[in-house]
C-alpha cells in the first residue's frame, strides 16, 4: 500500500519568534519513505517548524516559506486538507472515546458506515492489539497507547509524518520496539518522515540525513 | 458545502465577545442612565419635564433614611468582613486536609442554595418560634411560649448578616480554590515548611499574599452584594427601618407616583454608597499590607496553629449545621399539618400541602425553569464562543475586560433595573419572556464565564491540533473532542447558570412587572405571610430546583464517561 504523494519539500522555510529568526531558512527535500532527522537544543524552533508544517503555528511565533508535499503547495491549506500525520511525546488519545472510536475518528469520512470500525479492527490486529477495539485508552501501557497513535495517525492516510520526539516517554524495549514499528511504516507506505529529537541513537536509528539547527544563543 | 459551514462558524466566534459584551453592557448603561435623570426631576411619563434637585431633598428628608443607610453600611460591611476572615482562617487552618477536601465536597450544594430560600430557612429556624427554640423549650430556655423577643429581623441586621456571611463565605472559598489552582501552593508551602514555618502562619504569609489579588474583584462583588442585597434583607432584615435598598423598592411600588423621583435618587445613592465603601475598601487594603509589611519579614514561624484550626472549625461547622437546617426545616414545614410550640416535630403531617399548591406552584416552577434554561443555554454559547476566540486569536481578557465582566455584579441591582423598566415600559417590553429572560442573562453570563474560563483554557490545545491533522475540521474537532473533553465542566457551569438564574429577585420584579412569576418572587412575597406550611413548599422547591441540576451535572459525566478512566479528575 503505497499511499505516499512524493516528497515532501521545505524550500527556504523560516521560523520567528516575535522579530528574532529560530530557523534561519531551511532547505530539506525528504524522498518517500525517507526519515530525516532535525536536532538541536530546546527552544530552537524544531517543534514550531513542525507546527508550521501542519499549519498550526500560532502567534507569537511565525514562520514563513513554501511547503510542498509532491507536486502541490501545501502552505496555505487549512491544516485538516493538508493530510499531514504528526505523533507527539504525548500519545494524546483522546480520553473520552474507546480506542476504537480514537482510531475510527481517523478514517476519511469517504469510508461508511461499519466499513470503519472494520478498518480500525484489521488495523488493531495488524499492530498485535486484538480485541482492544472497545478498550479504555487510560488502561492501556505505554508502548500499546504509543501504538494506538501510530495507527490513528495512518488511518487518516497521511501523505507525510512529523515526529515530535515521540518515543522520549517510552524506555528500553518498549521504545525500540516502537521506534522501529513507526519507521518501517512510514518506510513501507512512502511517507516523507520529518523526526524531531534530542537523541543520538533515535537519529541513528532513523537512518536518513540529520540536519542540526543552532541554538539562538550560539548566534544563529 | 464545508467552506459555507466554514463561514458560519467563524462568523460566531467572530461576533461572540462583541455580542456578549453588549448584551449586559448595553441595559446596564441604559439603565443607569434611566435611573439618574429622573432622579433629577426628569420623568415625562410621570409629569415631571424639568432638571430639579427636588427628588434628592425629598430623599434627604425622607422618614428612616438615616437609619437606612446606616443598617446597609453595617450589614454590608460586617458581614463582608466575617465571610473574608472566615474564608482566611478556614483555608490556612485546614490547608491540604481532609477538611479542606470535605469543604470542597459541600461548597456546590451551599452554592446551589438560592438567597431567598436560605433566607426562608433561616426564619423558620432563628425565630422565637423557630425550630431551635422549640428544641430547646421550655426545659433549656424557660419559655412555655414563644418569646416575644426580634431574633429574626432585628433592629441591628444580626440575622440578616449572619445570612449573608453564610453565602459569601460559601461563594468566597469557591473562588478562593479556583484561584488556588493558579498557584504553586504546594511548592511554596514545602519550601516555607522546610524554612520552619508552621503550615498556618506559612499560608498567611505566602499564599494569601498571592491569594488575595486573585479575589479582589470577587471581594468587591461580595461587597456590592451585601450593600444592595432585597430579598434577604427583606425576610432576615429588620423593617423599620429596612436597609436601603428594600426601602427603595418600596417607594418604587408607592401610590404616590411621585415616591418614584424619590426612588430614582435612591438608586443612584445606593450605586454612589458601593462606589465609597469600594474605594475606601481598597485604601484599606494598602493600610493592611503596611501593616502587615513587617510581619511578613519578621521571620517568626508561628505556633501550632490549633486556636485558629477550632475556631474556623466552629466557623464552619455551625454554617453548615444552620444551612442544613434551614433546608430541613423548609423540608419539614412543607409536609406539616399541625406543629404546636414547643414540640421539636410535627405532630400531623400532609402532603397534600403540596398539591394543594400546586395551580400556582406549577404557574411559577414553569416560569423560573424556562428562563433559566433559555438564559443559561444562550449565556453558555456566548461563553463558550468567547473562550473559543480568544483561544483561536491568542487574546487573553486585560484586567479591564475583567472589570466590564464583573461590572453586573458590581452595579447595585436596584441601581439600573429602576431605570431598565422605565425604558421596558416605554417600550411596552415589560413582563415579557425576552426581557425576563435578558435581565437574567446579564447575571449568568458573568457566573458561566468564571466559572467555566480556567478549565476551558487548562485543555492541553495539542488534541484540538491531532484532530485536525486527522483531517477534523475545526467544528469537527470541537463538536468530537473538545466539547466532550469538556464535559464535566460545561455541565457544572450550566449548573451554576441555572442556579444563579433561579435565585434571581429583582431582576424578576422588575422585567416580570407582576405578570411572570418564578418561584423567588412568590416564596419571597409569601415570606411576609404567616402560613409557614404554604412558605415552606415555596422556599423548598425554590431550593430543590437548582440542587437537582446540580446532582444531575454531577452524575450525567460521571454515568457517561464510567468506562473512561482518562476522564475522571
Amino acid at each position: 500500500m503505497t499511499a505516499g504523494a512524493g516528497t515532501l519539500r521545505l524550500a527556504g522555510v523560516s521560523v520567528r519568534l516575535h522579530d528574532r529568526d529560530l530557523v534561519p531558512s531551511l532547505d530539506l527535500t525528504i524522498a518517500p519513505g525517507e526519515v530525516a532527522t532535525l536536532m538541536g537544543p530546546s527552544g530552537c524552533g524544531k517543534s514550531s517548524l513542525l507546527a508550521y508544517l501542519c499549519g498550526a503555528l500560532s502567534p507569537p511565533l511565525s514562520a514563513s516559506g513554501p511547503v510542498f508535499l509532491g507536486e502541490c503547495d501545501v502552505t496555505r491549506l487549512a491544516p485538516e486538507d493538508r493530510r499531514v500525520g504528526i505523533l507527539f511525546q504525548d500519545d494524546l488519545l483522546f480520553p473520552h472515546l474507546s480506542v476504537g472510536d480514537n482510531l475510527a475518528f481517523a478514517v476519511p469520512p469517504s469510508v461508511r458506515g461499519r466499513q470503519r470500525a472494520r478498518l480500525a479492527a484489521a488495523a488493531l490486529a495488524e499492530a498485535e492489539l486484538d480485541g482492544f477495539l472497545k478498550r479504555d485508552p487510560a488502561t492501556l501501557s505505554g508502548g500499546q497507547r504509543a501504538r494506538v497513535a501510530l495507527l490513528r495517525t495512518l488511518l487518516a492516510e497521511p501523505r507525510a509524518l512529523l515526529l515530535d520526539e515521540p518515543f522520549s516517554r517510552l524506555d528500553g524495549p518498549t521504545r525500540s520496539r516502537v521506534r522501529g514499528l513507526v519507521f518501517e511504516h512510514a518506510r513501507r507506505r512512502g511517507l516523507p518522515t520529518l523526526l524531531v529529537t534530542h537523541d543520538a541513537e533515535d537519529a541513528e536509528a532513523a537512518g536518513g540525513p540529520i540536519i542540526r539547527l543552532p541554538g539562538w544563543e550560539n548566534g544563529a | 458545502m464545508s467552506g459555507s459551514r466554514r463561514h458560519w462558524w467563524d462568523a460566531w466566534l467572530h461576533a461572540a465577545p462583541t455580542t456578549t459584551l453588549a448584551l449586559f453592557l448595553v441595559p446596564i448603561i441604559v439603565g443607569l442612565v434611566a435611573t439618574w435623570i429622573p432622579a433629577f426631576g426628569y420623568l415625562p411619563a410621570l409629569g415631571g419635564t424639568t432638571l430639579s434637585l427636588d427628588p434628592w431633598r425629598r430623599l434627604l428628608d425622607a422618614p428612616g433614611l438615616d437609619g437606612a443607610v446606616r443598617l446597609t453600611l453595617l450589614t454590608g460591611l460586617v458581614s463582608t468582613l466575617v465571610s473574608l476572615a472566615a474564608t482566611i482562617v478556614i483555608l490556612a487552618a485546614w490547608h491540604g486536609t481532609r477538611v479542606e477536601r470535605a469543604i470542597r465536597r459541600l461548597l456546590a450544594p451551599l452554592l446551589a442554595v438560592p438567597h431567598a430560600a436560605l433566607a426562608i430557612g433561616l426564619a423558620f429556624l432563628l425565630a422565637p418560634s423557630g425550630w431551635i427554640a422549640r428544641v430547646l423549650s421550655p426545659w433549656a430556655t424557660g419559655w412555655e411560649r414563644p418569646p416575644d423577643l426580634l431574633i429574626v429581623q432585628d433592629p441591628n441586621g444580626i440575622a440578616l448578616i449572619a445570612g449573608l456571611a453564610i453565602k459569601e463565605t460559601a461563594f468566597l472559598l469557591f473562588m478562593s480554590l479556583a484561584a488556588l489552582q493558579q498557584i504553586r501552593v504546594h511548592d511554596d508551602m514545602t519550601v516555607a515548611g522546610s524554612l520552619g514555618y508552621r503550615p498556618f502562619v506559612a499560608w498567611l504569609k505566602v499564599v494569601l499574599p498571592q491569594l488575595y489579588p486573585q479575589i479582589r474583584l470577587p471581594i468587591f462583588a461580595v461587597l456590592a452584594y451585601a450593600l444592595s442585597v432585597v430579598d434577604m434583607a427583606m425576610i432576615l432584615g429588620p423593617s423599620t427601618p429596612p436597609p436601603l435598598a428594600p426601602l427603595i423598592l418600596r417607594w418604587t411600588a408607592d401610590t404616590d407616583l411621585a415616591m418614584r423621583f424619590v426612588a430614582a435618587a435612591g438608586a443612584c445613592l445606593q450605586l454612589a454608597i458601593i462606589v465609597a465603601v469600594i474605594a475606601v475598601w481598597a485604601m484599606g487594603e494598602r493600610a493592611v499590607v503596611l501593616c502587615l509589611r513587617p510581619w511578613l519579614s519578621s521571620g517568626r514561624r508561628g505556633g501550632r496553629g490549633w486556636a485558629p484550626r477550632v475556631l474556623s472549625g466552629i466557623v464552619a461547622v455551625s454554617f453548615a449545621l444552620l444551612a442544613a437546617g434551614a433546608i430541613a426545616g423548609m423540608a419539614v414545614w412543607s409536609i406539616t399539618s399541625r406543629w404546636r410550640w414547643p414540640d421539636p416535630l410535627p405532630t400531623d403531617w400532609r402532603v397534600a400541602n403540596w398539591s394543594n399548591a400546586l395551580p400556582g406552584l406549577g404557574t411559577s416552577a414553569w416560569t423560573t425553569l424556562v428562563v433559566a434554561v433559555i438564559a443559561t443555554v444562550i449565556a453558555l454559547a456566548l461563553v463558550i464562543g468567547c473562550l473559543e476566540h480568544e483561544q483561536r486569536h491568542h487574546v487573553r481578557p486585560t484586567n479591564r475586560a475583567m472589570w466590564l465582566l464583573y461590572t453586573p455584579l458590581l452595579v447595585p441591582q436596584i441601581g439600573f433595573l429602576f431605570g431598565l423598566q422605565v425604558v421596558l415600559v416605554s417600550l411596552d417590553l415589560d413582563g415579557g419572556w425576552a426581557a425576563l429572560i435578558w435581565s437574567h442573562l446579564l447575571f449568568v453570563l458573568p457566573y458561566i464565564f468564571l466559572a467555566l474560563a480556567d478549565p476551558w483554557r487548562a485543555l492541553d490545545e495539542r488534541y484540538q491540533r491531532t484532530a485536525g491533522c486527522l483531517g477534523a475540521s475545526p467544528a469537527r474537532a470541537f463538536w468530537a473532542v473538545k466539547l466532550p473533553m469538556l464535559l464535566r465542566p460545561v455541565l457544572m457551569a450550566a449548573a451554576v447558570g441555572f442556579a444563579v438564574s433561579v435565585a434571581q429577585y429583582l431582576p424578576t420584579v422588575f422585567a416580570g412587572a407582576g405578570r411572570l412569576t418564578t418561584l423567588t418572587t412568590e416564596a419571597v412575597a409569601l415570606a411576609s405571610g404567616s402560613d409557614r406550611r404554604i412558605i415552606g413548599v415555596y422556599a423548598f422547591a425554590q431550593a430543590a430546583l437548582p440542587a437537582v441540576v446540580f446532582c444531575a451535572a454531577l452524575v450525567l459525566p460521571a454515568w457517561l464517561y464510567r468506562h473512561r478512566r482518562g476522564m475522571r479528575r
